[in-house]
């Protein structure tokens, strides 16, 4: 093989490989990312039924059923509007009534938020930082953050 | 008075660091010998005033000094001592800290150690190690000391959350960093080299073993960040693609390509150019970890750090060197001599596809963690990239690297004959075939890619016994022989034999619990059964208890296998004293088959607990797999370590051009 050829071959392989990898991105960004809402964007905007998000909020004060089974349901409020959710599974050890929380699924049909992964923060004044944006856009004042500290939960 | 004395060695720690910075830079352009000498007992002094400042931190934590503000955030007096000796990096000021420390002890280790590098090199390399050290001083310093005090002082503190209060994750931070800044070494050698303007054999001889001695503390360092994660956090999983994960892993893929780029180097002086490329986007990578962790860009587990000057200083490091990296290496790299060219079909060639490969894969980690802040930062669209990504692109990167991996160590140097490889590793084909058999006859249910997945990490698991197999000459020459050549194998082929077995391992591990995982939730009442990954979960009760700072509810199952018991199970929810928090522990029964793994939640008003339980097949092969790793890292630079002394500029062998 001549100088050239054997170049040619380095950079020929390296493209390719770039290639791919740049269609694989393509690909993978177009299907997988889970764009991120908070109540009124949800139904202001009208997200379509079936399609994946992450919905973000306060889980509102006295709003958290717990007891039939595994199953739990709560409303997440921006303080404006509020969407409830059902969760099958255990809840993370910081997710609580009045606290941020970010909560990953699809809404159904009738406007119920069926989500698969729940997200909770450890720390009473926490609020996570995609919310607590969301919410102050919407003229909502919010307390001091601190201490970001997340947890996580997933249901099969 | 012992903690100013440490906010003190910190700010001397400073001021010989900048020394370090200018005195040897100018000697060594003057060539002045005096000059260059400066960095050698400036280095050492350098590490022992950031020691003197770490142990000082440690002093006020176990003392529980809380009239230091950082104690106060983040220590309690009823803590126990080991946590409160791991508390000084549990936070963001101590684990600035840390971060110094570890990069003045490989400056001090080079300036000790690299007692055959040319003068001038080491005067460069150590010039540059410093100047990381002056920028990450002045952040601590300016941004993040630790050493404020606190008037008045409280009565007691905040105690460190207690997630983080865990043998393991008390030393990942310490593995993580030492893997993170060791690459350090690598970037200052390579940005030496592009001011000498020469580079050569000896070059990658002296960088590899800090190269491999930062890969081996990265690799152990994940592997144990991600060991906690799977039985601190109760979600079963083991890697989550988290960013804070990618942050560390992004090193560690660039990492790898690096220490294979240096071989290449080091053996036929190829890949020079390349490999100085590679050197300063590992460490500029390593950077971007710190970066991503500690400027509260990112939400996670990790970041402690919410100001936003903080980020905004680590953002300007991380483009200074980064940035004046890449300029230098922009402006000096065409005046280097470039190495010569080879077969494809050869070693060099399988160890460039192995790079290709690599750097791609970490260019694709990278886009999935930056993407959502750059759109974020764009468009102001808050989006989350998640596994589904990760799986989509680098999992198919993966594929071709894996099945390539088996062959480049046993092609030749320049040009490799691929036939008859392909031929000596027919026994790994059949044991991958096999291993597919196997797994579809054991398993009704998963993707049907994944037994496939399983055989390509036998088939590595196999190639890397076969490759050894040959060297020694198993069964073609006597036994007496082959144990001769078994001993006297150079030690660092035994490294790669356990680097790339441990490697098979953690993809048949990965594969088998990702696939086949088994996962129940129900709620449980006392007396209840349930069937598992082969075992009988019986729930007994809840009992409460108490620790040294927690209370807890203890749950009780008794399991069984086939009738006979096997052992009592206790997950538990714990309330710590301070802070005020629940954590959920576990309830873990390894065996070789895999694991079973309990978890208990919320009580039912009815009677009963929620409880998930899951079967985790072959889990134990990932951290195995990772721990073999890093033995093989360990057993390859004991050999380096005889022969660091070797290369001196005379002895350099001869390019040879491959043609």
């Amino acid at each position: 093989m001549t100088r050239k050829q054997k170049r040619g071959v380095l950079i020929g392989g390296g493209v390719a490989t770039l290639g791919l990898a740049l269609i694989l991105v393509m690909f993978a960004l177009k299907d997988s990312i889970v764009f991120f809402h908070i109540p009124s964007d949800v139904l202001e905007k009208g997200v379509k039924a079936g399609e994946r998000i992450r919905l973000g909020g306060l889980v509102e004060k006295g709003s958290v059923v717990r007891g039939q089974g595994t199953t739990v349901t709560f409303r997440v409020t921006d303080t404006l509007k509020d969407i409830p959710v059902t969760f099958t599974g255990v809840l993370p050890d910081l997710f609580r009534e009045g606290q941020g929380v970010v909560a990953e699924g699809v809404i159904d049909g009738n406007g119920n938020f069926k989500a698969d992964t729940v997200l909770a923060k450890h720390d009473q004044n926490y609020m996570p930082p995609n919310v607590a944006k969301a919410l102050e856009a919407k003229g909502v004042k919010l307390g001091e953050s601190a201490h970001p500290d997340a947890l996580k939960a997933e249901a099969p | 008075m012992i903690v100013e004395f440490g906010h003190f060695a910190l700010i001397l720690a400073l001021l010989v660091a900048t020394v370090q910075v200018v005195v040897p830079a100018f000697g060594a352009s003057l060539r002045d010998d005096r000059m260059m000498r400066v960095a050698e007992p400036a280095a050492v002094s350098q590490l022992f005033l950031i020691a003197i400042a770490f142990f000082a931190l440690m002093y006020a934590y176990v003392t529980s000094d809380f009239s230091v503000a950082n104690v106060a955030a983040n220590s309690h007096s009823t803590k126990p001592l080991i946590y409160k000796m791991a508390g000084v990096w549990g936070n963001h000021e101590g684990s600035m800290l840390l971060w110094v420390l570890i990069l003045a002890l490989f400056g001090a280790a080079v300036a000790l150690f690299g007692n055959n590098l040319p003068p001038t090199l080491k005067a460069r390399v150590l010039s540059v190690q410093a100047s990381i050290a002056v920028a990450f001083l002045l952040f601590s310093l300016l941004t993040s000391n630790p050493f404020v005090r606190l008037i008045p002082a409280p009565s007691d503190g905040n105690g460190l959350n207690p997630i983080l209060q865990d043998p393991a994750l008390a030393f990942h931070p310490p593995f993580l960093y030492t893997g993170y800044v060791g690459f350090s070494i690598a970037f200052s050698f390579a940005i030496a080299a592009l001011i000498e303007g020469r580079i050569d054999a000896a070059w990658a001889r002296w960088v590899r073993p800090w190269t491999l001695a930062a890969w081996m503390f990265l690799t152990i360092g994940i592997a144990m960040g991600s060991w906690w994660a799977y039985y601190e956090l109760g979600w079963g999983g083991w890697w989550f693609w988290d960013p804070v994960e990618n942050a560390s892993f992004m090193p560690w893929l660039a990492g790898t390509a690096l220490l294979h780029s240096a071989l290449v180097m080091e053996k036929r002086e190829a890949l020079k150019i390349w490999t100085i490329l590679l050197a300063i986007l590992t460490f500029s990578l390593s950077l971007m970890g710190t970066f991503i962790v500690r400027s509260g860009v990112l939400t996670s587990v990790h970041s402690f750090a919410v100001d936003p000057t903080r980020g905004i200083f680590i953002l300007a490091i991380l483009v200074l060197f980064t940035g004046g990296g890449l300029a230098l290496f922009a402006l000096r790299a065409n005046t280097m001599q470039s190495g010569g060219l080879f077969q494809p079909i050869s070693r060099e060639g399988s160890l460039v596809l192995n790079n290709l490969l690599l750097v791609t894969s970490t260019a694709t980690v990278l886009v999935g963690t930056l993407y959502p802040m750059v759109l974020e930062a764009l468009t102001g669209a808050k989006i989350s990239v998640g596994p589904p990504f990760f799986n989509m692109t680098f999992g198919p990167l993966m594929v071709p690297l894996l099945m390539a991996l088996p062959i480049g160590p046993m092609l030749a140097w320049k040009r490799g004959d691929l036939a008859g490889v392909t031929q000596r590793l027919g026994f790994a084909v059949l044991a991958a075939i096999v291993a597919i058999v196997a797994v579809s006859a054991m398993t009704h249910r998963g993707p049907w890619l994944a037994p496939f997945g399983i055989a390509l990490g036998v088939y590595v698991m196999a190639g890397a016994a076969i490759e050894w197999a040959n060297r020694i000459k198993l069964g073609s020459v006597s036994r007496s022989e082959v144990i001769r050549r078994a001993t006297n194998l150079p030690r660092s082929s035994y490294g790669t034999l356990f680097a790339h077995f441990g490697i098979g391992m953690l993809v048949v591990g990965i594969v088998a619990t990702s696939a086949y995982q088994e996962e129940h939730i129900l709620v449980m009442k006392p007396g209840q059964s349930l069937a598992v990954g082969g075992f009988d979960v019986t729930f007994a009760g809840v009992d409460t208890g108490r620790g040294p700072n927690y209370r807890s509810d203890i749950a009780d199952f008794d399991v069984k296998r086939d009738g006979a018991s096997v052992t009592r199970l206790t997950p538990a929810k714990r309330l710590y004293d301070a802070p005020p928090q629940t954590t959920t522990e576990a309830g873990i029964h390894a065996s070789w088959r895999g694991d079973l793994y309990l978890v208990i939640g919320d009580a039912q008003p009815e009677g009963g607990y929620a409880v998930r339980a899951y079967f985790n097949p072959l889990v134990r092969f990932i951290w195995l797999g990772a721990l073999i790793m890093f033995i093989g890292g360990g057993i390859s630079l004991s050999d380096r370590r005889l022969r660091v002394g070797a290369p001196s500029r005379s002895q350099r062998p001869v390019a040879v051009p491959a043609e």
